[in-house]
């Protein structure tokens, strides 16, 4: 499976100047979220302002890397065909321990998955870019 | 909605899967035409125009673009962009402007024409940074996701869902111009048909077509002298939340329960009072979702109400008479305005071959983006 998304052709993110230390911590193996400065929630994805309170001092931090699955979703026919090769692979809402959800890729593990599992980061190379993915967290 | 205005006038143009080169504008003024001519209106009536976000591929200068093309000279003219919920927003957004004296007949108009090539979007977006990247493209799978995690909350079952693209099917029998009128589909064929991104088999998802829809919503005075009976506009509702779905604060109730709540509110009327459900039903999950959201059954309890209710125009609850989206075809953000055509006929008491009796007053929804877009109308007859 790895080695399959390695080799896709697939869009990656459309990378903003706010945003670039999210992707630049994501292909160093890690996930970057922002804190408010002013409220102190966590927010994903980055933003100018905080969306809670309208805060505009936010600070990146290291999220823990730990999460718990809200809802997935295994694509059999993808909505670009860049995916093709991949499918069926799952997607799924990642509820992270600090608070907010993000959508990431679901990698394939020793069962399959079930709402309310706990997951934890799995840095991947996909299509040539590593991303900030998650498997079933086997601790856990 | 304290004003009286009412719509006068519908028109709706026969879905098709290609349109050949023929161009939105030319459908648009297609269904402007035949709007205006059940409105009984001259063109030089129309003094209102509220589009979609963009014509084609012009996604700038739009309502002058549409004005230009029919030779209207609206002095209210605006864009209504809540995807599938434009049509809907554009009823109240029309009633309003009316009320304010900016106008005294708005022409609300969406089409698209289809071609076989759709050009990939050129969205910069946070969509298109932080979902599509991890293989999350297109609308089926936010509803996949939606509808997950509805299974998982309450248990529902697969059939329960499948149900709902059934009796659009059955509904869509009644209608020569739906997509899939002479194709209906059993529950068990909603269930055999190929999974897309699951739980969503492809006949819960409906099929993409061309077509346009219109509605000419004009003032009290105005409505008196129609030549069919007016419309009235009881109650509306909106509220918008998000666009991607890993932003919504709810994966089992949207922003369409407060907007009912206040649509209902405003008609002193209850979900249970009307005659007609004229629900957005871009996939199976949206109905049963709102369903709910609409206090029509407990959270979870969906599977139920459309076992235990008939949902054809001689049911116990008359769900989407035309077919739905399901069963008629999506023309794109036109769709959700064929669910505001319908609730016109039928409280005309003009729906041929499917008439709910006496039907006096419609719930009619409209949805977009990822359940985070919602507007509710209720619908009155002519006392």
């Amino acid at each position: 499976m790895t080695d399959a998304l390695a080799g896709l052709e697939v869009p990656g993110p459309t990378v903003t100047p706010l945003t670039e230390p999210f992707w630049a911590e994501a292909g160093a193996g890690g996930l970057s979220i922002q804190r408010c400065g002013s409220c102190g929630r966590a927010v994903f994805y980055p933003r100018a302002i905080c969306p809670h309170c309208w805060g505009d001092a936010l600070r990146w931090e290291a999220a823990s890397g730990q999460g718990r699955l809200k809802s997935f979703s295994t694509v059999r026919k993808p909505g670009h065909p860049g995916w093709l090769p991949a499918a069926p692979y799952t997607v799924g809402l990642v509820e992270l321990a600090e608070g907010p959800v993000m959508l990431s890729l679901i990698l394939p593990g020793p069962r399959p998955v079930r709402v309310g599992d706990a997951l934890v980061l799995a840095p991947t190379d996909i299509g040539g870019r590593v991303l900030p993915v998650f498997r079933l967290d086997a601790t856990a | 909605m304290k004003g009286q205005a009412a719509i006068v006038g519908v028109g709706e143009l026969k879905p098709v899967r290609r349109t050949g080169g023929v161009t939105t504008l030319e459908l648009i003024a297609r269904v402007a035409r035949e709007a205006a001519l059940d409105a009984g209106l001259e063109p030089s009536g129309i003094d209102g125009l509220l589009v979609g976000p963009q014509v084609g591929l012009t996604p700038q200068h739009v309502p002058a673009t549409v004005a230009e093309y029919l030779g209207l000279k609206p002095t209210m003219a605006n864009v209504v962009d809540l995807g599938g919920a434009s049509g809907a927003g554009m009823v109240w957004r029309a009633a309003a402007a009316i009320d304010a004296g900016m106008c005294d007949a708005v022409l609300c108009v969406l089409a698209n024409h289809r071609d076989d090539a759709a050009p990939r979007s050129p969205n910069r977006n946070p969509i298109r940074e932080f979902d599509v990247p991890f293989g999350a493209s297109g609308a089926n799978v936010s509803y996949a996701l939606l509808m997950q995690a509805h299974m998982a909350a309450y248990g529902c079952k697969a059939e329960d869902y499948a149900r709902i693209a059934a009796a659009a099917r059955a509904n869509a029998q009644r209608n020569p111009d739906a997509i899939f009128y002479g194709k209906p589909s059993s529950v068990e064929d909603v269930l055999a048909s190929p999974m897309v991104a699951e739980p969503l088999h492809l006949l819960e998802i409906v099929m993409p077509v061309a077509g346009g829809e219109a509605v000419i919503v004009a003032s009290a005075a105005r409505a008196r002298r129609s030549p069919r009976p007016p419309v009235h506009l009881l109650g509306a509702g909106e509220k918008v939340t998000h666009r991607a779905v890993s932003q919504a604060s709810s994966l089992t109730s949207g922003p369409l329960k407060p907007a009912m709540a206040r649509a209902f509110g405003q008609a002193g009327l209850g979900a249970r009072d009307v005659d007609l459900l004229s629900l957005y039903d871009c996939y199976t999950i949206m109905v049963a979702t709102t369903l709910e959201d609409a206090g029509l059954c407990p959270p979870g309890g969906f599977g139920a109400f459309v076992r235990d209710n008939g949902l054809g125009f001689d049911g116990t609850a008359p769900l989407n008479t035309h077919g739905g989206q399901l069963g008629f075809g999506q023309p794109d953000l036109a769709g959700g305005m064929t669910h505001v055509v319908e609730a016109v006929r039928q409280l005309r008491g003009e729906a041929h071959g499917r008439q709910v009796r006496n039907a006096r007053t419609a719930l009619v929804t409209g949805n977009g983006a990822t359940m985070g877009e919602a507007t509710a109308l209720v619908l009155g007859a002519a006392a």
